[in-house]
């Protein structure tokens, strides 16, 4: 079996000195798939997504990206390597505007970035109409597509999305489920974590469900939802 | 009844210098928001920052004095001002290298980066005084007026004169031109973005990849000229004393606040509102009221709402009045 | 036990360094830094309360030390029975209108429904009762200020002794600090510490302007004191025969006799308020304060009213500051409004709290008198630092004198750079909370 394209493998650590929250947690993402991490609350899913970035310290475990092992490496360096990540909650510059927000995030790059942002607003149109209106002036909704915007505009190799879908109403929720789809058939594979886990297990390639900071179950998005123990544990039925 | 010399007595009196006054303290007020924004505290040295400044920029203006070196009609001091700038700069990175960035790396609270500016505002006034001394310096040269009252009753013949001196000219172009190019840095070029980006959203800034401390280096940078050209177009407009620059930053930082910390069009218009109160409340409205209002109304005293001592107070109760009922300041400043 | 000794050890330090004034200078030197050691150390005490125990960021301690010194010359100098009979009465109503106008609005503000008629109410009731106030204020302050201008033209004290003074400027600032914690106690820190700033330049404005109050920038001189006067003492033929007695001249003798008095009167008042502060760290009540100070949320959380103990504390300290300057100015004999300077009465004494240790009452009482120590003798130390070094340049060379000239400012500079050191390397002070 050839190696996934972005992996964090057997990670154990948690924030600073405090406690471990992880605990030999693998998760993975297969180039122009969509892995899904899924659990109860409080099980560290945004936690080994913020691992994967970098953004605390494992004592055991690796990270790679591209068979390259990214464990040392700051979360602006990943970004660098070709990592996007939108995170839960203040993702997008209020104050700035959408296009604005756009060109922030291709910050890193020295090319023209013209063209990049033309699909971006292709993929999300309603940003084109607003692009001249402060982000922070947008629906719920609409400010997530500008916060996925922006994580796509240094063209990244892989997408990461902490709870893209916090907040939203249902209908919302299903329209940036789509837009979520219709990026990974770009070829850009995209790993998310998600509270609605049946919804997004629907779309997704691979499921892992968490439990207390450990891989509890790990399988095909459509394996998972068959499974009767996943079902009777975390999808209520 | 003669109300167009009662407007040219107001303008003479209360507009024009209110007007001067106001870009001065705005100019002071965009270097506190500034720093404010991207940097996280209110920065009490600025008042002798903006000393600091002038005091290198008067130092350059006798040196070219001496030299015979002049600007013609203008004062001298235009020409200095990028020496003055370079200097106060130079001493802003210099003190940030040596004091802030060992605060920021440790993620110190607010309070505690405060009692740090103190500590600097304690050096840089005993520096200023040290090498200037604490008196009274006026270093304007050039042509005085633009338009003397007596010119001005001459090609108007009204009573009144309303005279037009060539600081209060220059402040005002100055100010334009300054503030013109900021909000076009700010708004137009990348590295600009990337500071309000930064002043936004500073975790979002750091995961698309902008340079903290270039940032940082650069707010200094623009600092640093804002409080040099502030002080000095006060210095030209008024006089230069250490002390006095110390205590404008009550009417600087109550314009920043007044216009909501961290926003720099907040910081203009705080200045205007600041400047204009504190000139409206101290000026004798007798002639003005002698002018416009019947002559049996006429005032009998100097209609003077507080004396000019209490300027402080005018500032600061408008402070107070918009921390009270709108503590984010008139545009929506951050609230961090 | 290692903390004491620590403790300890620093005290004497300071002793040493004034035994060393002493023997160095002169004893009278020493005392005059000893006394306003004590003072200092009241003050720091004062900001300590507000800064160490709970976080406070007040930058207005120039405002209540000024108006402590005001409680001075009212309490204690003798009424000016001419002015009060031409414009007393008159002054006194116009400061009631004044009240009364503040307070009418304030009732309309807060019983009013919320609208535009509210805020047009209240801003016509304070334009209104603005100028109403100043008709009825000025006749009475232009009444009073006639009388005998280049003696009195103010209204005078009570002529009461002046020890009733301090005290009373405790009350006064408690009184002052009130009102400022009302209204401002609610904002963030630094805005807390702007608008404190600017209460005390209003206190300072309204000092020098209201000549009728205490003679604004003309200043009262000829405080009675609390000791007796060095003169008496010279022609006291029993003092004169006991300072002969210890081997000392009359005038030495006696200006040091007045300053040791001043001591102990300073002494006492400085270990009460200690003990005080002390007791207050280890009660209940001071636990809630660091608590609070700790976690603001968390406390409120848990039920306690953070704002009202904020306001105790806060007027607290202000008292304690009012103290401080109602014994200066007793000290100092004469009320100079022009002499306030927020660097030396504010800021200074910022400087001695961090130094000292925020939190630790003993080490604001130590850096009161480490700083105020160094503050008189670092003058006299750069100005023989700056002869020292400009002593191969010629004598009559501008740049020498220049630099002996400005020798005088390098004491800023030091405080600025003790500060900053402090903060960077031992950010917790010389004697640390516990």
């Amino acid at each position: 079996m050839s190696e996934p394209f972005l992996i964090g493998d057997a990670m154990t650590g948690g924030y600073g000195r405090g406690p471990d929250i992880l605990h030999a947690c693998t998760v993975a993402v297969e180039r122009g798939e969509i892995a899904v991490i899924v659990g109860p609350n409080g099980a560290g899913k945004s936690t080994a997504m913020k691992a994967i970035f970098g953004m605390l310290d494992l004592h055991e475990g690796q990270v790679r990206l591209d068979g390259d092992d990214i464990t040392g490496l700051s979360p602006q360096a990943r970004v660098k390597k070709g990592m996007g990540f939108v995170p839960q909650n203040h993702n997008i510059f209020t104050s700035l505007t959408v296009e604005e927000n756009l060109e922030m995030g291709a910050f890193i790059r020295e090319d023209d970035i013209s063209g990049t942002m033309a699909q971006v607003y292709d993929l999300f149109p309603i940003l084109r109409e607003k692009r001249r209106q402060a982000a922070g002036e947008l629906s719920g909704g609409q400010r997530q597509q500008v916060a996925v915007g922006r994580a796509l505009m240094t063209r990244p190799k892989v997408l990461m999305l902490d709870e893209p879908t916090a907040g939203v109403s249902p209908i919302v929720m299903d329209e940036l489920f789509d837009r979520i789809i219709e990026v990974a058939r770009t070829g850009l594979p995209v790993l998310m974590v998600e509270q609605n886990a049946r919804q997004a297990l629907e779309i997704a390639d691979k499921g892992y469900v968490l439990v207390q900071g450990r891989n509890a179950h790990t399988g095909t998005g459509k394996e998972l939802l068959a499974d009767a123990e996943v079902r009777r544990s975390f999808l209520g039925g | 009844m003669d109300l167009l010399n009662a407007l040219v007595a107001l303008s003479n009196f209360v507009l024009v210098p209110a007007i001067a006054y106001g870009a001065q303290l705005a100019l002071g007020a965009l270097g506190v928001t500034l720093i404010y924004g991207i940097l996280r505290f209110s920065n009490f040295a600025h008042g002798d920052t903006m000393a600091f400044g002038t005091m290198a920029t008067i130092l350059v203006t006798w040196w070219f004095q001496s030299m015979g070196i002049g600007f013609g009609p203008l004062p001298t001091a235009l020409l200095a001002l990028p020496f003055g700038i370079l200097a106060c700069v130079l001493l802003l990175i210099g003190t940030d290298r040596a004091v802030y960035r060992f605060y920021r790396a440790q993620k110190a609270k607010p309070v505690i980066l405060v009692i740090v500016s103190i500590g600097v505002m304690f050096i840089m006034n005993g520096l200023v005084r040290f090498i200037i001394g604490p008196g009274d310096q006026r270093f304007a040269d050039g042509e005085r007026f633009i338009v003397t009252a007596r010119d001005f009753q001459a090609m108007t013949g009204l009573d009144e004169g309303l005279a037009l001196k060539t600081t209060q000219g220059i402040t005002v172009v100055t100010a334009v031109i300054v503030v013109a190019a900021l909000f076009w840095f700010l708004n137009r070029t990348r590295t600009g973005k990337s500071m309000r980006a930064y002043s936004d959203n500073e975790d979002l800034a750091l995961l698309s990849g902008i340079d903290p401390e270039r940032v940082v280096l650069i707010t200094w940078l623009i600092v640093g000229a804002l409080a040099t050209v502030a002080g000095v177009l006060y210095g030209l407009d008024k006089s230069f004393k250490p002390f006095t620059y110390f205590q404008l930053l009550l009417p600087v930082f109550a314009s920043a606040i007044v216009g909501g910390l961290g926003n720099p069009l907040g910081a203009i218009a705080g200045g205007f509102i600041i400047a204009f109160s504190e000139v409206t409340i101290t000026y004798a409205w007798k002639k003005v009221l002698g002018y416009s209002l019947p002559e049996s109304l006429e005032p009998s005293g100097l209609v003077q709402l507080l004396s000019t001592d209490y300027k402080f107070a005018v500032s600061f109760v408008i402070l107070l009045i918009v921390l009270l009922f709108r503590p984010t300041g008139l545009f929506r400043g951050k609230s961090v | 036990m290692i903390g004491n000794l620590r403790t300890f050890l620093l005290f004497a330090a300071v002793a040493c360094l004034l035994v060393l004034t002493g023997e160095m200078q002169s004893w009278s030197t020493a005392l005059l830094i000893f006394n306003m050691g004590l003072i200092s150390a009241i003050m720091s005490l004062g900001v300590n309360l507000q800064w160490g125990f709970a976080g406070l960021f007040n930058i207005g301690v120039m405002g209540f030390v000024a108006l402590g010194g005001l409680a001075t010359v009212l309490v204690s100098m003798p009424p000016t029975t001419d002015a009060w009979a031409a414009g007393g009465a008159q002054v006194l109503l116009g400061l009631l209108t004044g009240a009364a106008v503040i307070v009418a609005a304030a009732l309309a503000l807060r019983h009013l429904p919320k609208s535009r008629l509210r805020g047009a109410t209240v801003l016509a009731i304070l334009v209104g009762g603005f100028f109403l106030y100043r008709w009825v204020f000025d006749p009475g302050v232009d009444a009073v200020e006639a009388v005998n201008p280049a003696g009195t033209g103010y209204l005078g004290g009570l002529g009461l002794p002046v020890l009733f003074a301090w005290p009373m400027g405790g009350v006064l600032a408690a009184g002052a600090a009130w009102i400022i914690g009302k209204a401002a106690l609610g904002l963030r820190s630094d805005y807390l510490a702007i608008a404190t700033l600017g209460i005390a330049e209003i206190i300072l404005a309204v000092m020098k302007n209201e000549d009728w109050l205490s003679r604004g920038v003309k200043n009262v001189n000829g405080i009675p004191r609390p000791v007796p006067n060095e003169i008496d003492l010279q022609n006291d033929a029993g003092f004169v025969a006991t300072a002969q007695g210890i081997g000392l001249d009359p005038v030495t003798a006696s200006s040091l006799y007045i300053k040791l008095s001043y001591s102990i009167l300073f002494a006492v008042v400085l270990v009460v308020l200690l003990v005080l502060a002390q007791l207050a760290l280890k009660s209940p009540w001071g636990r809630m304060m660091r608590a609070i100070r700790d976690n603001e949320v968390a406390a409120e959380a848990m039920g306690k009213d953070v704002t009202a103990r904020h306001l105790q504390v806060f007027i607290l300290g202000s008292a304690v500051c009012g103290v401080a300057g109602a014994m200066m100015t007793t000290l100092d004999g004469q009320l100079i409004p022009t002499s306030y300077q927020p660097l030396r009465f504010t800021f200074l004494i910022w400087v001695m709290v961090i130094v000292g240790g925020s939190g630790n009452n003993l080490g604001a009482v130590l850096g009161g008198f480490v700083i105020w120590f160094l503050w008189v003798q670092v003058e006299p130390i750069g100005l023989w630092l700056m002869q020292m070094i400009t002593a191969p340049l010629s004598e009559d060379s501008a740049l020498r004198a220049h630099l002996i000239e400005s020798a005088a400012h390098m004491r800023l500079l030091t405080m600025g750079l003790i500060l900053l050191l402090v903060l960077r390397f031992s950010p917790r002070g010389l004697i640390p909370e516990k």
